[in-house]
């Protein structure tokens, strides 16, 4: 029953691509003749994952103009992704970032079990630390960087950043209080912010790293709406400054749903589509990115459908149900066939071996597979 | 201490009628798993302040399992008793403490990956014990009323997306104090067929409504009190330098209705449902819209009504959490546009919920845009995906929707 539900829902998002965006069918032989290999990594994750019904179903799509109309018809795209771990945010992220669903406690500030894809990557490319970057959205994240595991762990992993500590760093208190709505830490748990631990960047290194004063992060973070929008503003210095190769940017807005505000999940969708489609452009504008980059974008999961009793709608992502569990990823960048749809079903945890396969590492501990159709 | 360890003393912390239960049936308590029993503990343990059809369905579940015979209860018991339990599960006081137990059980079962087939096995279990129970003959059909947009003037939304394919769109209303003619429909409901919890009335609105004669009534803005102690606690929580999620889950969990200014000596079943809605659900602390919505859901739920009248009113606008919870101390800024859209959504899940209950065939729900010409009708008699442009009167509209057979 699950997998007839969850190609269900992967027919319904292949059969509305196929009419609005001309989406063909992948095919069975691929002609990569001619293309270049990828340099250039960025992955973006919601936190939060946006239903079919708000973005793919007809009633959703007046929410994701930018991605039917500008990045799908350069895509290929994943029309059943299925995340069979833990429904929690940080421990989902985890799970992709390491290619193995982690079990460790959602809330508890630990890093990942097993390897990170940022650890894979430079210690099997002999990588700097200022090669890969990660941009979370809050205090839970801050472990992601770099694992527990002994073979790797640290020295190996990636620079985090979390733009909102930055930002209550560099306000005085009189202005924190204004800005409170580009601090809130996390929905799933709206009153928890745990204490940070970890390697993530901090105020006084921000200038260094970042090339930004921290009155000039400031005054900018002022004029922006949301915490995602933060997120992007940061992810572009970093492009701007260190050209990371790997770029890990996970956007948390639409978690807003937590508060069983649906004006402002739709808003939160709204400001991710809108701010995917801006990363896009500013790579094929920045002369280090474009046409070298590979792009992927992936809810982490879903969220509950609306008939599960179990749970309450777009509210949460409890029940487990095949709407929660099955997503969907879009891969943009040279080589990447354009404009069609692949409608097998893969894994979350299939993105760290394809990063693998399409870099030049080897995710060995990774029990995800490639993905053939972009690897 | 494990289920077969269970003695009568065991349940002396219970309140009276759950402690008479759970010795009347000590021996099929002994029997049951690990991974099943803390879970129908939890129900059990509320017992004195269950409505109702809770009451009923729970009787119906002891039911149930005292009529099977050791192999049958050795199957129905399948799937949890197989589950793989953390030891530190066990240490848990699982007896007066089960909702800490389930809570604990079910990230356990998530990080194990069981959650799937606990899942499974629940859903069948219901099944089975619900087929036992003997269908109850309802008086009268149920009907749902959402009003959504009070001080909307204009809107572009378009409003009943979910609901329009299943009922008759109208969208020249006369509706001159409508929301009179809605809560005197109620009232008029609850005094033909009286029954206890049997008709709501659900307020979500900026003031203290009207409230229907033979009711229950629950107000977001009656709440204030309540709410803002409740607020006041979570601040502190929230603003402390070291915050421990698992102890605040439980500190919430074992609130009493008397801590925030609950009436528990008026009315002690509903004074506890009113703090399971502050304290058990998201968002209902602060958002008016979300409250009604939740309260909707669990009033449908839980009591089972014939009727419920659930009003959305605008909610605060978005802000950080702390300076939600500190809607007491300052009047909040109102966002009616958003706070329509969250209604509209949250009228869909109210006819849902209507739907999973016993007579959905011939239940009616409506939806009103508050003050407005625009209304969806589901019930027998109305067209599925028509849309009507006639001139109707919103009373004779109830009055249909009450006749429909």
């Amino acid at each position: 029953v699950r997998i007839d539900a969850a190609q269900s829902i992967s027919s319904s998002r292949r059969a509305f691509l196929r009419s609005a965006t001309g989406a063909a069918a992948f095919p069975l032989v691929r002609d990569l003749a001619g293309a270049d290999r990828p340099k250039k990594t960025v992955v973006v994750t919601f936190g939060g994952g946006a239903r079919d019904d708000e973005t793919f179903m007809p009633d959703g799509q007046e929410n994701i103009p930018h991605l039917l109309s500008e990045l799908i018809p350069q895509a290929t795209f994943f029309s059943q992704v299925v995340n069979r771990g833990i429904l929690g945010h940080y421990v989902a992220t985890a799970s992709i970032v390491t290619g193995v669903y982690e079990t460790f406690n959602n809330f508890a500030p630990v890093p990942p079990d097993n390897p990170t894809v940022f650890e894979y990557f430079r210690k099997d490319l002999k990588r700097p630390a200022t090669d890969c970057w990660v941009v979370a959205p809050s205090n839970g994240f801050a472990r992601i960087g770099e694992s527990a595991h002994r073979a790797y762990g640290p020295g190996f992993g990636a620079g985090v950043i979390l733009p909102k500590r930055l930002l209550s760093a560099a306000l005085a208190g009189g202005d924190r209080e204004r800005y409170q709505h580009l601090l809130r830490d996390n929905y799933e748990t709206p009153l928890y912010a745990p204490p940070l631990t970890g390697a993530q960047l901090e105020l006084n290194r921000m200038a260094d790293v970042l090339k930004l004063s921290v009155d000039d992060f400031a005054a900018h973070a002022r004029s922006l709406a949301s915490p995602d929008e933060m997120s992007v503003y940061v992810a572009r210095q970093l492009m701007r400054q260190l050209a990371p190769s790997l770029l890990w940017v996970t956007l948390h807005d639409i978690d807003v749903a937590h508060s069983g505000t649906f004006s402002l999940y739709i808003e939160g969708i709204q400001r991710c589509d809108r701010l995917c489609a801006e990363l896009w452009q500013a790579i094929q504008k920045d002369p280090e990115y474009a046409n070298r980059t590979t792009m992927f974008i992936l809810p982490d999961f879903g969220r509950d459908s609306d008939i599960d009793s179990g749970g309450n709608g777009f509210q949460h992502h409890r029940t487990g149900d095949p709407m929660s569990r099955t997503t969907w990823m879009m891969v943009l960048g040279p080589g990447v066939r354009q404009n069609v749809v692949v409608d097998r079903p893969v894994e979350s945890i299939d993105l760290i071996p394809t990063l693998g396969s399409l870099l030049g590492f080897d995710a060995k501990l990774s029990r995800g597979k490639p993905i053939a159709e972009v690897a | 201490v494990l289920p077969n360890q269970l003695v009568a003393r065991s349940f002396d912390g219970y309140p009276p009628e759950a402690r008479r239960i759970a010795t009347h049936h000590l021996a099929l308590l002994k029997r049951l798993p690990l991974g099943f029993l803390p879970l129908l503990l939890r129900e059990l343990i509320g017992y004195d302040w269950k409505f109702p059809a809770e009451r009923r369905e729970l009787d119906g579940q002891f039911a149930y399992l005292t009529s099977l015979d050791s192999e049958q209860l050795v199957r129905a018991m399948e799937v949890f008793s197989h589950l793989r339990i953390a030891p530190a599960l066990e240490k848990i006081d699982w007896v007066n403490s089960p909702s800490i137990f389930t809570e604990q059980l079910t990230a356990h079962l998530w990080s194990t990956h069981q959650i799937d087939a606990f899942r499974a096995g629940a859903v069948a279990y219901i099944s089975k014990s619900s087929v036992a129970l003997p269908e109850q003959r309802l008086p009268a059909h149920r009907l749902g009323i959402a009003v959504i947009g009070q001080g909307v003037q204009e809107n572009q939304y378009r409003l009943f997306r979910k609901l329009r394919p299943h009922g008759e769109y109208f969208t020249r209303i006369k509706a001159e104090n409508g929301l009179a003619v809605l809560v005197d429909l109620v009232a008029k409901r609850a005094a033909l067929y009286p029954m206890p919890y049997g008709h709501w009335y659900i307020d979500g609105s900026t003031s203290l409504p009207a409230t229907p004669e033979g009711a229950t009534s629950i107000a977001y803005a009656a709440l204030s009190s309540p709410r803002a102690a409740l607020q006041s606690r979570m601040r502190k929580i929230y603003e402390a330098s070291v915050f421990d999620p698992e102890a605040f889950r439980t500190r919430m969990a074992r609130m009493q209705p008397e801590e925030i200014g609950l009436d528990a000596a008026g009315d002690p079943v509903l004074a506890r449902f009113q703090l399971s809605l502050l304290t058990e659900g998201s968002g209902t602390q602060v958002f008016a819209t979300t409250f009604v919505q939740w309260a909707a859901r669990e009033a449908w739920r839980r009591a089972q009504p014939l009727t419920v009248l659930a009003r959305f009113g605008p909610r605060q606008r978005e802000n950080p959490m702390n300076v939600l919870l500190a809607e007491a101390q300052r009047p909040p800024e109102l966002d009616p546009q958003g706070s329509l859209i969250d209604a509209d959504m949250s009228a869909y899940y109210t006819w849902v919920n209507q739907q999973r209950l016993a007579g959905a065939d011939k239940a009616g729900f409506l939806v009103w845009f508050e003050d407005h010409q625009e209304a969806v009708v589901i019930a027998p008699g109305f067209l599925q995906g028509k849309q009507s442009s006639d001139s109707t009167d919103l009373k004779d509209l109830v009055a249909s929707i009450a006749s429909a057979k």
